[in-house]
């Protein structure tokens, strides 16, 4: 079984050069692999014994003035939850972000491994990476780890010279460019409202903006949408976060505890 | 053709409960000492805390023999990192370190719940919990472990600190005192004892703070 490493070969430099003292310490890292007969199966009974964080709803669109990305912050092993503040909107670099849905671990060591990756090409070219670009750096490592039990279904939000762009890109090595996506158990019903309200929301979205600093009075419609189908999906809840990507800067709108709205309180006959 | 489960599996569970709370200018971190296997206890006095760094202190539960090859390999780098650096790895390095080194194991994990206690650049306390494959995240308080589902509720109860994620951005650390963190931690021994019977024996509680590190004990119930 041949693994692609080279999301790995960024570290190699750190090691010391030639000495052979403590040589598996001082390998440029890799991949250990079980020496199971039946991979899956062993992929599967780890997946159940060691419940691994995931369980999300995130979503992002593009519209006028840029990208915006929200997502909720709930982390679930099995049934429990591990933790109520997980940061899910990744920032790959200063103008590019990227949304953690499935695996925990599986999105934060490859949106970093990105990061460094975009970074390199910086350097290397004198220019920064598009969305296009990032987005298929991160599917062709992706794709290859078909089939060994990853789990990523992140979107690439970013700002480059072309506007404004939004990859959707997941662990089977699907890659789609998009207007708007949810990912995540509550995405369902995220692309609900998502499709459903979308022209009033953007509406509603550029008078918002015109009181961008004005925060704190202002009715978010992603966290509106957000909060709409948290209430559905016991998979998610407690805060929601919203980042604004315009024109190269990457802008926190929102981020506040989920609550109940009082109108759709009243509605259920509680006061 | 009915599924052929495998005899034999490289994992075993050793139990254990380990909590690290982080302070204003301080970290508690502490753990039961008792190892066991299946039903039957293997040693009532055996320590899951390790001292990575001066600002860093690790507490891991689940297979020791899985937590004593990853404290192996992590005081090794540590060691290599004061070569090449001429300093102490930091506490949010160490954070780093720990999730990229569980990570590199995805395919055949470090059966290994660790939280990661110390004090960050600023001397602030900070306390990082870890998933087994490495998924991360700063927190002010936080169990993992057996008897980590009946802890942590009780610490959401008595320290819930805002979300991180909140704007503007406020303080994750508690405002406890030292003394009283530490004595927080001993209720949550003592009663995590009660229901849970992997956890017991002994409480090892190690303080970090400016004035370096101090160790002490305290006596759970033995059943």
């Amino acid at each position: 079984m041949k693994l692609d490493t080279s999301g790995l070969e960024s570290t190699s430099p750190f090691f010391g050069s030639g000495d052979e003292l403590c040589p598996e310490l001082l390998a440029a890292p890799s991949f250990a692999l079980p020496l199971s007969t039946d991979f899956d199966e062993f992929q599967k009974d780890t997946k159940a014994t060691l419940k691994h964080a995931k369980g999300t709803t995130t979503l992002a669109f593009i519209f006028k003035e840029g990208v915006m990305v929200a997502a909720d912050s709930r982390a679930s092993m099995g049934g429990y939850i591990s933790s109520q503040s997980v940061k899910k909107i990744i920032e790959i670099n200063p103008y590019m972000l990227g949304t953690m849905a499935g695996g925990a671990a599986d999105c934060q060591f490859w949106h970093r491994n990105l990061g460094i990756k975009c970074r390199l090409h910086e350097l290397a070219n004198k220019r920064r990476i598009s969305v296009t670009g990032a987005s298929k750096l991160l599917a062709n490592i992706l794709y290859s780890y078909r089939g060994m039990g990853l789990s990523v279904g992140t979107m690439i939000a970013g700002w480059d010279e072309t506007g404004p762009g939004l990859y959707y890109v997941d662990s089977e090595g699907g890659r789609l460019k998009g207007t708007r996506f949810s990912v995540g158990s509550g995405s369902p019903y995220a692309y609900g409202v998502l499709d459903s309200g979308l022209t009033c929301l953007l509406k509603k979205l550029r008078s918002w903006l015109e009181e961008l600093f004005i925060m704190q009075h202002s009715e978010m419609q992603p966290v509106v949408v957000l909060q709409a189908f948290i209430m559905w999906d016991q998979m998610d809840g407690r805060s929601c976060l919203v980042m604004m990507l315009e024109s190269f800067t990457t802008i926190i709108i929102q981020s506040r505890p989920v609550r109940w709205s009082k109108k759709w309180l009243k509605s259920q006959g509680h006061n | 053709m009915t599924k052929q489960h495998p005899a034999w599996s490289p994992y075993d569970n050793n139990g254990g409960t380990c909590v690290a709370i982080a302070g204003a200018d301080y970290c508690v971190t502490a753990a039961d000492t008792r190892m066991s296997t299946g039903y039957s206890i293997l040693s009532r006095d055996y320590s899951k805390i390790i001292k990575l760094a001066d600002k860093c202190v690790m507490a891991s539960s689940g297979f020791q023999a899985d937590v004593k090859a990853l404290q192996k390999l992590l005081a090794a780098r540590h060691l290599i990192y004061q070569h090449q650096h001429n300093k102490q790895m930091s506490c949010p390095a160490m954070g780093q370190l720990l999730s990229n080194t569980l990570y590199y194991k995805r395919f055949f994990p470090y059966y290994s719940f660790n939280v990661l206690g110390g004090l960050d650049n600023e001397g602030k306390g900070c306390v990082y919990t870890y998933d087994a494959v490495g998924s991360y995240e700063r927190v002010g308080y936080s169990s993992q472990g057996s008897g980590s589902t009946l802890i942590m509720p009780f610490l959401d109860n008595q320290l819930k600190s805002p979300s991180p994620l909140l704007l503007p951005a406020q303080d994750a650390v508690t405002p406890l005192s030292e003394a009283e963190a530490v004595d927080l931690v001993k209720t949550c021994f003592a009663s995590a004892t009660e229901r849970d019977i992997y956890t017991g024996d002994k409480l090892e509680i190690v303080v970090l703070n400016k004035d370096g590190i101090h160790r002490e004990y305290m006596e759970l119930r033995k059943d």
